[in-house]
């Protein structure tokens, strides 16, 4: 009886204690995930550092499936630039390359136009109704760096669901079953 | 403890790593290129110069455009990306900068052209301001890398007139 006992105890007790360093573990990928992400928007200053190209309007300078790394800070926006920007009545950012900006004397508030390099025509018909420039407060962030293919997954991932609950689920049972 | 999983979790971390390195190596060495690009611009014509009902003007021209880029491409170059801007300043605007002409350069054996071409976006004031104009073409290039930093810079060209008659 002493001994049974005692032995279903012990099991009892490094069970527990491998499903709590699993659930920490588990929560340490979670929290350092998340802080990587919230350290960037800190470092660049933009509410999302890091975008899929997810058009062919840049092609061949940006594929579909590319990342581009954003950077926003203070300096005024100049042509030439590329940048991301938001239009009121889309859920979906755009990138495009600056072609016009006119910046007013007194407020230095900015009007800028934009242009897909692989678009026959700029940007205009694509704003909001009425809308023929956009200001400083569309813009969330000008491109300043490239990596080639990486967001492809992301983008696998929101045209076929099922494989991006494939992938969390393989994950999910990796981190579980492993005792490393 | 050396199971299938541990081993291709292990394999595939590395080999992630290593690519990482080498992008990151890749784009550094860009850095190791001092360029020395050099651009000529002339008028050949103005088209036509007009007031819109609005009162904004807009004018037309034809430019002859040299250009010698080839120093910008380096082997993690995947394209150039060029154009023209013309940049004024007017009462109301500290600067107004308008794309006239872009191109892309897919390759450095293309990266020493010569073009004679009306300007491909129109050249419209927010007002009517471009009587006699004094203002500068740039030419601004954008090196866009096969992986990591862009890298961009122009060269100014000052002393261009617009003229003081409509036509």
């Amino acid at each position: 009886m002493g001994f049974v006992g005692e032995t279903l105890d012990s099991l009892k007790r490094t069970q527990l204690r491998d499903a709590l360093s699993q659930a920490i573990s588990l929560g340490m990928i979670v929290t350092s995930a998340l802080m990587i992400w919230k350290g960037l928007i800190y470092f660049t200053g933009s509410e999302s550092p890091v975008v899929v190209v997810l058009s062919e309007s840049m092609e061949p300078g940006f594929k579909r499936g590319d990342i581009l790394f954003l950077h926003m800070n203070k300096d005024p926006i100049r042509t030439g630039e590329i940048v991301v920007f938001n239009i009121d009545g889309r859920d979906i950012p755009i990138v495009h390359r600056v072609i016009e900006v006119h910046e007013h004397g007194g407020t230095g508030e900015v009007d800028i136009l934009t242009k897909g390099d692989n678009n026959d025509i700029d940007d205009r018909i694509m704003y909001a109704q009425g809308q023929h420039w956009l200001q400083q407060q569309h813009i969330i962030g000008r491109a300043v760096g490239h990596l080639p293919y990486v967001g492809y997954l992301t983008i696998i991932m929101t045209e076929k669901p099922i494989i991006k609950y494939i992938l969390i689920g393989a994950l999910g049972l990796f981190v579980l079953t492993s005792t490393e | 403890m050396h199971s299938f999983g541990y081993r291709a979790n292990a394999l595939l971390t590395f080999a992630l790593t290593i690519l990482a390195l080498m992008c990151a190596m890749a784009s550094l060495s860009d850095n190791l290129n001092s360029p020395s690009p050099s651009a000529e611009i002339q008028i050949l014509n103005i088209n036509w110069f007009q007031r819109h009902p609005d009162g904004n003007d807009e004018v037309s021209l034809t430019l002859n455009i040299t250009a010698d880029l080839q120093s910008l491409f380096t082997w993690n170059t995947k394209q150039v990306f060029v154009f023209v801007a013309a940049e004024y300043e007017t009462p109301k605007n500290s600067l107004n900068q308008v794309s006239l002409w872009d191109g892309i350069i897919p390759a450095k054996e293309h990266a020493k052209f010569w073009i004679q071409t009306p300007n491909k976006y129109r050249l419209i004031d927010q007002g009517g301001n471009l009587r006699g104009k004094e203002f500068n073409f740039t030419l601004h290039w954008h090196v866009m890398p096969k992986t990591g930093k862009m890298f961009a810079d122009k060269i100014v060209m000052s002393g261009y007139r617009l003229p003081e008659e409509y036509r």
